[in-house]
């Protein structure tokens, strides 16, 4: 059975689902269930925007509300997660990470190769990324590329409820350490999602539009934006084909290039900051492997090199737009390179 | 040796001594070795404070956790890693108890319980919080023990670790290994607090210090948080005052140190040398007996060595090996 549901609603379900179906599955984060040691009602909260709301009823103990302590917390599900739990921690915005990234990319990330393969943490931790919520600087980044950046992580960002529900349940079987992102802007986005439990395997992007004049490749929220402009270019008889990644790490090279090939051209639309993130990493890797197929240079569609600045005429300035989707992607029609430069 | 709530019987007393032998000759020789260039990297010794290693971990089993520190040689011999695939991994090797991919400071082995040495200060403290927290799900009485030199007690983690495991009721030792300097700065000075005690009293947690040169204050007062931790009683500190022998690494000139203290130190509050005399002098243990395990110990280190040299490096192909279950 499917029904139209948000991206909120299906993380929650995968958790319940997840919860239900293996015991060694906790959750633990500031506020998760809310309320706790307080005298007014329990599960008051069910996490600072209500992502976890619910399940306290459902999984009791299970939940466990923590100090607002980052590294003590995380520390403690990583521990776990070599104990044979599988944890599941909200951080609740990704942010936060600052306080406590020692625990993620020094010990859950080099676990196993460090101790010769002997370990497995199947920890998840899960939280907020993006701009767009008038949260100003440190509540509103998309830090994805350092998470990528380190081995032994493994790095998720849904743009969509029906992916959001089956990459958190891969997620939580997986048994690496698993960075999952969620874009506080999509968490209220529907889409078609079935009541059962199914997985939707890590390194597989989803090919959401076909085209054969230009390659549109983004992750998160800026997916959204890069259909809109696929849809305005149609309009001018510009046929992109929009790639949505899934997952950052692993990433799904082969289709990006097998598209590369077909369209000759790519535009890269990342919400991190612009330098050494997925849109560099990603035109590299296309300039090293299909430089041959190359029409005209990579675009890059990214924010300007600044912290997510607040007032909300300045963030709206700050993420990518479609209109700058579309506006790279005419870049690489026009017909000579030096235009390229120019524009 | 009978006045004790865990009485130690002769055996349990001559397995204390080997160990503390093993770590010493184990660490003795790695300094002997490392001088001579045979050994890559960091290398920190636990000479000196075999005591507390080995006075705690005989009250633990595989099933209970620890996490180690940079100087981890001590915890891993007394938690019951094996002594040949600790030298290979110090050595690089593939025999190696990380395959020679950890060396040193990551020396682990979890199905001994034993967590990882670790290359960062404090970190064991949220790890070991995790470990317990497992064994509290699944009910299986396991406690988990971090340790921490006087220099990472005053990490964020280590403290904000004492407030969780408090909160959450944690199987959890927290033991700080005070040897006086954090690399070569002094304890008086960078710890702000007169004694451990008022730190674990602030978060709400028992705290004991002990002699940690001398085994049966440390096996006595580790016993009794151990026992408290595994029947639900909730965390606690546990503070050995303790001396390190050597410098904070292979390699230290140890300027920073006292004219005489390290000589003095090993004169007069060498943690195996008061073992041995107590035995002894209290006709537990024969002289004879105890020169026959420095033999056996000796004889093992030898071989550990030996067979570390022999061992193979590992090949091209582990370099891109393990870093994923999969990927």
């Amino acid at each position: 059975m499917s029904r139209k549901i948000s991206m909120k609603t299906a993380i929650n379900e995968a958790l319940d689902l997840e919860m239900r179906r293996d015991p060694t599955v906790i959750l633990m984060g500031e506020d998760i269930v809310g309320g706790t040691g307080a005298p007014g009602e329990d599960d008051a909260w069910g996490g600072v925007l209500g992502v976890t709301k619910g399940l306290f009823a459902k999984h009791g103990d299970r939940l466990l509300d923590t100090p607002l302590s980052e590294s003590a917390y995380i520390g403690a599900a990583i521990g776990a997660a070599a104990c044979g739990m599988r944890p599941v921690a909200e951080l609740m915005f990704m942010d936060f990470m600052g306080v406590c990234f020692d625990q993620i990319f020094n010990q859950a990330a080099k676990f196993r190769y460090m101790f010769g393969g002997k370990a497995e943490t199947p920890v998840v931790i899960r939280g907020m990324v993006g701009a767009g919520f008038r949260a100003a600087a440190q509540h509103s980044q998309m830090l994805t590329p350092l998470f990528t950046h380190i081995p032994g992580l493994k790095v998720v960002c849904p743009s969509n409820a029906y992916d959001a529900k089956g990459l958190l349940i891969q997620s939580i079987r997986d048994n690496d350490p698993v960075i999952f992102c969620e874009h506080k802007n999509l968490y209220g986005h529907e889409t078609e999602v079935p009541a059962e439990s199914y997985a939707i395997p890590f390194g597989e992007a989803n090919v959401l539009r076909d085209g054969d004049h230009v390659t549109i490749v983004s992750y998160g929220l800026t997916v959204h934006r890069a259909m809109e402009a696929a849809d305005a270019l149609a309009r001018d008889k510009v046929e992109a084909e929009v790639i949505d990644l899934r997952t950052l790490s692993p990433i799904d090279w082969d289709t990006i290039i097998d598209s590369v090939e077909r369209t000759g051209r790519l535009v890269v639309v990342d919400e991190a900051h612009p330098r050494c993130n997925l849109a560099t990493d990603i035109s590299a890797f296309v300039a090293q492997n299909a430089f041959g197929a190359l029409k005209a240079g990579i675009q890059m569609v990214t924010p300007p090199h600044t912290p997510v600045p607040f007032s909300p005429s300045l963030e709206d300035l700050y993420i990518p737009s479609a209109e700058a989707v579309a506006a790279a992607v005419r870049r690489t029609l026009a017909p000579s390179p030096r235009s390229t430069l120019a524009a | 040796m009978t006045n004790t709530p865990y009485p130690l019987d002769k055996a349990d007393l001559l397995q204390a001594y080997r160990t503390m032998r093993t770590i010493r000759e184990f660490e003795e020789r790695l300094h002997i070795d490392f001088a001579k260039g045979d050994i890559p990297g960091f290398v920190h010794l636990y000479a000196g404070e075999e005591a507390c290693a080995t006075g705690i971990m005989m009250h633990l089993n595989d099933n209970d956790r620890i996490a180690s520190t940079h100087r981890g040689h001590g915890h891993c011999i007394a938690k019951g890693v094996d002594v040949h695939e600790m030298m290979a991994e110090i050595y690089g090797r593939s025999t190696g108890a990380c395959r020679g991919k950890g060396g040193s400071m990551h020396i682990a082995d979890l199905s001994k319980g034993m967590m990882g040495a670790n290359g960062i200060l404090g970190a064991g403290a949220p790890l070991i919080c995790g470990a317990a927290l497992a064994a509290k799900f699944r009910g299986d009485g396991g406690v988990g023990i971090t340790f921490v030199g006087d220099g990472a007690s005053n990490q964020g983690t280590f403290l904000e670790s004492m407030n969780l495991a408090a909160v959450w009721n944690l199987p959890v030792i927290f033991v700080v290994e005070n040897n006086g300097y954090a690399e070569s700065t002094a304890m008086e000075w960078a710890v702000s607090c007169d004694s451990y005690i008022d730190r674990a009293t602030g978060f709400g947690l028992p705290g004991v210090t002990v002699d940690g040169t001398d085994f049966f204050a440390v096996y006595e007062a580790a016993g009794e948080i151990v026992k408290r931790a595994r029947e639900g009683g909730g965390p606690a500190l546990l503070e050995c005052n303790m001396v390190r022998f050597y410098g904070h690494f292979e390699g230290d000139a140890q300027t920073y140190r006292a004219k005489g203290e390290v000589e003095n130190l090993r004169a007069n509050r060498d943690c195996i040398k008061l073992l041995a005399q107590r035995l002894t002098e209290t006709g537990t243990v024969a002289p004879a007996e105890l020169e026959a395990i420095d033999r056996e110990v000796n004889a093992l280190i030898e071989d550990a060595v030996r067979c570390a040299k022999a061992a193979p490096p590992p090949v091209a192909a582990d370099l891109l090996k393990d870093v994923y279950v999969a990927y």
